[in-house]
């Protein structure tokens, strides 16, 4: 029972929604309804659990003296003291300015959000020269698409193709030519279509996983044991 | 030789060098001409379409990281739509948002404000903030904007606003205009309310995702779309602006084309070696 | 040069983050764990105020307090009251997913997570993905007097149709499916250098995002 009340559980709900988006009457819209609430409102539990698994590892971690558990220790101070001023100082107005919760927002979560992305800027680019080799015709392809779209996105590519037009006397015709403009036919034609059929093949499969998903065929969700 | 030393190369010169080519142009511009792309103008345009003063729909899906691309966006949507007297509900479905795009909105009103325009908050716009849940807070807000969202950012009362007074579910609204940098976002609101309740939209996206909306913008699911700070460059110069978008397109220029040089030199040193096997 | 000293905080974090450049070192293994323990709790304040407070304790708190009219079960479609106490039962039931003897009970929460949002999930891309984008594929080939437009709509037919036969496994890409997948290929490797153009733009923008805080709100240079 302990699988399979789920399992019903999850085919009974997922009927209901899926029954709403075909069946406007109200005997199927308001369960729909207060069952998307309800989904609203675990969701955010969800969340409170994870950052309680992370203090959770982490204090264990700690305790145990495992590598690096003093970085581990600003980990779990970190967690407390926005915790705390969150849920006890702050509490309801952790977000208007002038609170503390806001200062670590701005000054701490912000900065060192957007620099953890930041560095992909650098590991793009040296993979760039070290990993990105032309080996087939299918590579070369995508190459030459690549080199067209970053240059065509930004001014400086029709910058240099006008420079180097305008230097070397070619004819009128080829003058109006533009990067950018084949950047815009590469993105309407060829990628669009490649994109699509992907979308397509993507929807038709995520269509398929939900229905296993809701007929109970799909129970990896549920996890290991009885 | 030098071939061989370029095989051999420590990539911190890389970093060093891409560094230096992004700082420069933000230090001494080039003032590179930008020419708006189609999606773009189709962006502004759908917005200045819109009959003035309607209540528009605006959902700020992104987090800090995204705010280079995103930001500049955001606060130029803003600003066309406050031009035409249009009122703006917010909602952040991304859990590290909601308060940049609380500042976002103020910095922009502060602007107006100091132009001596009266915008205030509740009444010209308004921050419903973040709701947990993605696809299931979308299909919400399609029965009910005030259940699913019953207090705003700064824990006001929905049902008492005077913006959302006229304001049941997505029928109050002739636009939804979104801003977004993954999961949940343009995607999901495609999927879950353009085409669930009909609602047109126009999204301005991170660069990463443009490809993946492309067939949504053909197909006419959105009526526009901004890619990544490009299109936010364009967005400005369609305004007449000149922001921080504009201002990092020179460094993203200088930053394309050494990127492609160090695609083309990677393949002339591997070509090199097989050439020289041969 | 700011005054402010969260600026100085949030600059010299981020000058500790890319410090990584270089080699990992404990400046930077200090703020990449900060910002994972910041960020937790974050997130837990942030769902706790915004969703548990606002959609559950308050409505819960105001539907048994005896002053709404018709009291605590009186629900009708976006107004739950005392039925709000079944999703803060399950809500508190995925937190024995934290001691393995009773971990079975958060099956019971996963089980509508995993049936709303699978519901949700097969109606939006049906609807969204799989019908719009093949109605919006069904375009005239031929356009009379735009000849580049028609070159274009056949070219992206021919184009979508072999794509998609590229993803067909149930039988061997061999002889003129062999041939359509090929030319299948030759479209998805354009899609994905343009993926991958784009890609490196995002990127970069995020590090000249960086720079201007650095320049900007820091140095004042700008």
């Amino acid at each position: 029972m302990r699988r399979e009340i789920p399992l019903l559980l999850t085919a009974v709900i997922g009927g209901i929604m899926i029954a709403s988006f075909f069946v406007p009457h109200e005997w199927a819209s308001v369960p729909a309804d207060y069952l998307q609430q309800c989904a609203v409102i675990v969701v955010a539990f969800g969340y409170v659990l994870g950052g309680a698994n992370v203090f959770r590892v982490n204090l264990d971690a700690i305790f145990k003296r495992h590598r690096d558990w003093p970085y581990k220790l600003v980990l779990v101070a970190g967690l407390l003291v926005t915790l705390i001023l969150g849920l006890f100082v702050d509490r309801a107005r952790f977000q208007d300015p002038g609170t503390p919760s806001l200062w670590i927002y701005d000054h701490l979560y912000v900065p060192m959000n957007a620099t953890m992305f930041a560095l992909l800027a650098f590991f793009i680019a040296s993979a760039a020269f070290r990993a990105f080799r032309i080996r087939s015709a299918e590579a070369a392809l995508l190459a030459v698409a690549a080199l067209i779209v970053m240059l065509g996105r930004v001014p400086a590519g029709d910058a240099m193709l006008r420079a180097i037009v305008d230097h070397a006397g070619v004819p009128h015709a080829i003058r109006a030519w533009r990067i950018s403009d084949l950047q815009q036919w590469i993105m309407d034609v060829p990628q669009n279509a490649a994109k699509r059929a992907i979308l397509i093949g993507a929807a038709m499969g995520v269509m398929a996983t939900g229905l296993r998903v809701i007929l109970g065929i799909e129970r990896a969700y549920l996890g290991g044991g009885d | 030789m030098a071939l061989e030393r370029l095989e051999r190369l420590d990539r911190r010169w890389l970093f060093l060098v891409l560094g230096l080519l992004v700082l420069g142009p933000l230090l001494w511009p080039l003032n590179l001409p930008i020419e708006p792309s189609r999606p773009s103008r189709q962006f502004n345009d759908a917005i200045a379409s819109l009959p003035e003063g309607c209540t528009v729909l605006m959902s700020c899906d992104y987090d800090p990281a995204s705010r280079p691309e995103l930001v500049p966006m955001t606060k130029t949507a803003l600003r066309q739509l406050w031009r035409k007297h249009c009122k703006v509900v917010v909602t952040v479905l991304w859990n590290g948002g909601p308060a940049i795009v609380d500042q976002t909105i103020e910095e922009t009103a502060d602007e107006f404000r100091a132009r001596g325009e009266k915008l205030v908050d509740g009444v010209d716009y308004v921050n419903l903030g973040y709701k947990a849940g993605n696809e299931a807070v979308m299909v919400l807000m399609g029965q009910g904007i005030k259940s699913t969202f019953p207090l705003d950012q700064h824990r006001h009362d929905t049902s008492t606003l005077p913006i959302l007074r006229n304001v049941t579910n997505y029928s109050s609204f002739p636009l939804l205009v979104n801003i977004s940098a993954g999961y949940p976002g343009t995607k999901e609101w495609v999927q879950q309310v353009n085409s669930r309740f009909h609602l047109p939209m126009i999204s301005g996206c991170t660069a990463v995702s443009v490809p993946e909306y492309y067939p949504y913008l053909q197909a006419g699911q959105l009526r526009g779309l901004l890619a990544g700070m490009a299109g936010a460059a364009e967005y400005e110069q369609l305004q007449g602006e000149r922001g921080l978008a504009t201002h990092g397109m020179d460094a993203q220029s200088l930053a394309h084309l050494f990127v492609a040089l160090c695609i083309l030199l990677g393949n002339v040193v591997l070509w090199s070696r097989r050439g020289g096997r041969a | 040069m700011s005054h402010d000293f969260g600026v100085w905080v949030g600059a010299l974090l981020t000058l500790f983050i890319f410090s990584f450049l270089y080699k990992d070192n404990p400046l930077y293994k200090f703020a990449e764990h900060l910002f994972v323990g910041v960020s937790a709790g974050y997130y837990i304040v942030l769902n706790y105020w915004t969703v548990i407070d606002t959609n559950l304790i308050g409505p819960l708190a105001a539907a048994f307090s005896g002053k709404l009219p018709g009291g605590p079960w009186h629900v009708q479609q976006g107004d739950y009251r005392g039925l709000l106490v079944i999703p803060g039962l399950l809500g508190a039931l995925l937190f024995t997913r934290l001691f393995r003897r009773i971990d079975w009970l958060s099956r019971f929460s996963l089980a509508l997570i995993i049936g709303v949002y699978a519901g949700l999930k097969t109606t939006g891309f049906a609807q969204g993905d799989l019908v719009a984008q093949v109605q919006a594929s069904l375009q005239p080939l031929w356009i009379p007097g735009h000849p580049g437009a028609s070159l274009n709509a056949i070219l992206f037919t021919i184009g979508l149709l072999a794509s998609l036969l590229f993803f067909f496994y149930s039988r061997e890409h061999r002889g003129a499916l062999g041939g359509a997948t090929r030319i299948g290929v030759w479209f998805l490797m354009i899609s994905f250098g343009a993926g991958y153009g784009y890609t490196v733009m995002s990127r970069v923008s995020l590090l000249i995002g960086r720079f201007q805080y650095l320049l900007g709100d820091w140095l004042r240079l700008r």
